[in-house]
């Protein structure tokens, strides 16, 4: 589809107002040998029941119907496991489903159950997300990563997902970075940031204090991308309580609403016919008409420097929740950094820079907690859990991360949940001497962005403190 | 799966697929224990061939070890894609999901066809069978509104190189794998093994 009628562009409508109670996260690492799915699932439940003074068995009692995100049954070698982890957080005869959508599944699932509670069918929903990628070799784990591509068109070319991506990289430093190497560098500073973010994150996968030079000098995985420039493999589970008003505010006295949309587009970039810009609230009618004269070759749209389902998850999450400019409306954001090259492009899909001027988001400072240009506050900061390239991307669990982590902003919670030294101790991790508390001062409002399949599918989940709705949005 | 098994085979039947010789194999499992030599857990080793339909698709796969490259076309004039040739081929219009027409774009493509973006790999998935570094070339044609992406077989890419197919017609696979491309000029005799220019 290249052309919109007015039905396919209506703002999602919400029967009643939906709220994030709580979440909770497992420790995420490459591998657990020692360690059921299962027993990750319960870790991340426990830690939801506890940050409300809850036991398991108390949230449970609220619990009406249950959202199971876990993409890649064949990595587990285990069909129907929505069931097998449903029987052991003992929900059962509740209803459940399991939801599948690549690298989004975990920002899909909140969006499952933001809809049952939004409909009035349940009063309070679990959405839980997990991911096993360590019960085979890696190369055979890029292989099945790979078979998210068209496996007659695509995977048979390498096997490699990376590569599908190297070629937007390649595309986009040509036609936006201009082939100048301080583009390159510019894209390896996002990974030296997230890395380094993730470092004062004890649930953390790969924190890491590098330079913008071992990023460049790191291998090649698919030139131009290189493994530094990687989203991590990795193993957790991480789970969202989303409830009614009435049922939120028994359960807690701080619930954050939340709004959650989603985007497609085509799984083979192959297809994606050349079509108009559908625009954002902070964008005007003329402002593409000389994007190809301003960046020779950057007329195609999306090409393969946009996504069109980031675009449009933006589209319908912003109107939902009254946002014209995320750089005023958010105090923060959590990015789907799979790869630095689309985390750059995901600054212009969902509007924090136009189209072509991605790069500024990070050569300005603003995606910083701290500004290093300027050592005040980042206009907008990004990944501050470290994100897939630090924190991690257990597919299933990811999208659900990225929202209580901005959730634990909005609760001035950040630094409780990720300075503790008893859960450092926990996950048999050391705190850094250095360890900084990167809670982001007055957080209001955030964005998380789950993404999958070279955009295949995008959700956008928003949350927002109660007291501090958007009046356009009343 | 021992030497002397016969993979298995397919044939299709009276509309069903008759497998012929080994296609499940199992092996041996072991205990997997950590240091301390406690168990952790167990292998599950095992050898499968899936069966897979081509279904309308089917012309495009053939025609690779033919030498030809199919597109389709949108003939239904009410549609806005119409005229709009796809390749990769779809069977449907994606706009109006009437049944495209199969049309032959191999000339086109030997005249017309450019690098839009690419990648090169050392590394690879298991299963892989492309030489090493397998170099991807996101192709646009004249005429087609889609960017087909392909295995530059010979060659360094740049992008807006002239590029031209090539087919394995000799031995083929009947999957994406007979399908290449070349830059323009590239004499046959650097070519890889069993493939021509169709």
């Amino acid at each position: 589809m290249i052309t919109f009628s007015d039905k396919q562009l209506k703002t999602p409508a919400m029967q009643r107002p939906v709220y994030l109670v709580t979440g909770g996260m497992s420790k995420f690492g490459r591998a657990f040998p020692d360690k059921r799915t299962e027993e990750l699932v319960i870790d991340a439940f426990t830690e939801a029941a506890e940050f409300i003074g809850m036991t398991p068995a108390q949230l449970k009692k609220y619990i009406h119907s249950c959202y199971y995100g876990h993409f890649a049954d064949h990595f587990g070698d285990q069909l129907l496991g929505e069931s097998v982890i449903h029987d052991r957080l003992g929900l059962d005869p509740l209803g459940n489903i399991g939801i599948k959508t690549g690298g989004a599944t975990g920002g899909s699932t909140l969006w499952e159950a933001f809809k049952t509670v939004a409909s009035g069918y349940s009063d309070c929903t679990l959405a839980m997300g997990w991911e096993r990628m360590d019960e085979v070799p890696t190369d055979e784990g890029n292989h099945l990563i790979s078979c998210a591509a068209d496996k007659d068109w695509e995977t048979p070319l390498g096997h490699i997902y990376t590569g599908y991506y190297a070629v937007m990289a390649q595309k986009y430093w040509q036609v936006f970075g201009k082939q100048e190497e301080s583009f390159r560098r510019t894209m390896a500073e996002i990974s030296v940031k997230n890395h380094g973010y993730a470092r004062m994150n004890p649930h953390a996968q790969a924190p890491m204090d590098i330079t913008i030079d071992d990023v460049i000098n790191s291998a090649i995985v698919a030139y131009p991308l290189r493994a530094l420039d990687c989203c991590l493999m990795s193993v957790g589970a991480a789970c969202a309580i989303l409830c009614d008003e009435k049922t939120a505010y028994e359960m807690t006295d701080n619930p954050l609403l939340v709004y959650v949309s989603a985007g497609s587009h085509t799984l083979r970039v192959a297809d994606r016919r050349d079509m108009e810009i559908p625009l954002l609230p902070n964008e005007s009618p003329d402002q593409y008409k000389d994007l190809g004269k301003r960046f020779p070759g950057g007329d195609r749209y999306p090409g393969f420097t946009g996504f069109l389902a980031a675009r449009m998850a933006a589209y319908y999450a912003y109107r939902m929740a009254g946002i014209v400019d995320p750089n005023v409306d958010f105090d923060l954001v959590e990015l789907h950094d799979a790869f630095t090259i689309s985390d750059i492009q995901t600054y212009e899909d969902i509007g924090i820079r136009p189209y072509g001027e991605g790069r500024t988001y990070v050569e300005s400072g603003d995606c910083y907690h701290t500004n290093p240009l300027t050592g005040q506050p980042g206009q907008l900061p990004s990944n501050l859990s470290g994100g897939l390239i630090g924190c991690m991307h257990a597919v299933g669990a990811t999208g659900i991360m990225q929202a209580i982590e901005v959730g634990h902003h909005i609760w001035n919670r950040w630094s409780e949940m990720h300075g503790d030294q008893k859960k450092w101790d926990r996950f048999n991790r050391q705190k850094p001497a250095d360890w900084t508390d990167l809670q982001v001062k007055d957080a209001k409002r955030g964005l998380a962005i789950s993404h999958a399949g070279v955009g295949s599918h995008v959700t956008a989940t928003i949350l927002v403190h109660p007291d501090h709705q958007l009046e356009r949005n009343a | 799966m021992s030497q002397n098994t016969e993979r298995g085979t397919v044939k299709v039947a009276d509309g069903r697929y008759k497998p012929n010789g080994t296609f499940s194999v199992i092996y041996p499992n072991s205990a997997i224990r950590n240091e301390e030599g406690v168990l952790q857990g167990v292998t599950n080793p095992r050898d499968m061939t899936y069966i897979h339909s081509y279904g309308g698709e089917a012309p495009f796969f053939e025609g690779l070890g033919l030498g030809k490259l199919l597109g389709t076309r949108c003939d239904n004039p009410d549609c806005p894609a119409y005229e709009s040739v796809f390749v990769p081929f779809r069977i449907h219009c994606p706009d109006c999901l009437a049944k495209n027409t199969i049309v032959d774009i191999t000339d086109i493509a030997k005249t017309g066809a450019t690098v839009h973006t690419f990648m090169i790999t050392e590394r690879t998935g298991a299963f892989n069978t492309l030489p090493k570094p397998i170099r991807f070339v996101n192709v646009e044609f004249e005429g087609v509104c889609t960017i087909l992406m392909g295995n530059l077989a010979v060659g360094e890419p740049k992008m807006g190189m002239k590029v031209v197919p090539i087919f394995q017609t000799a031995n083929p696979s009947y999957t994406i794998i007979d399908l290449a491309w070349v830059p323009l000029g590239t004499p046959e005799s650097d070519l890889p093994e069993g493939f021509t220019f169709g």
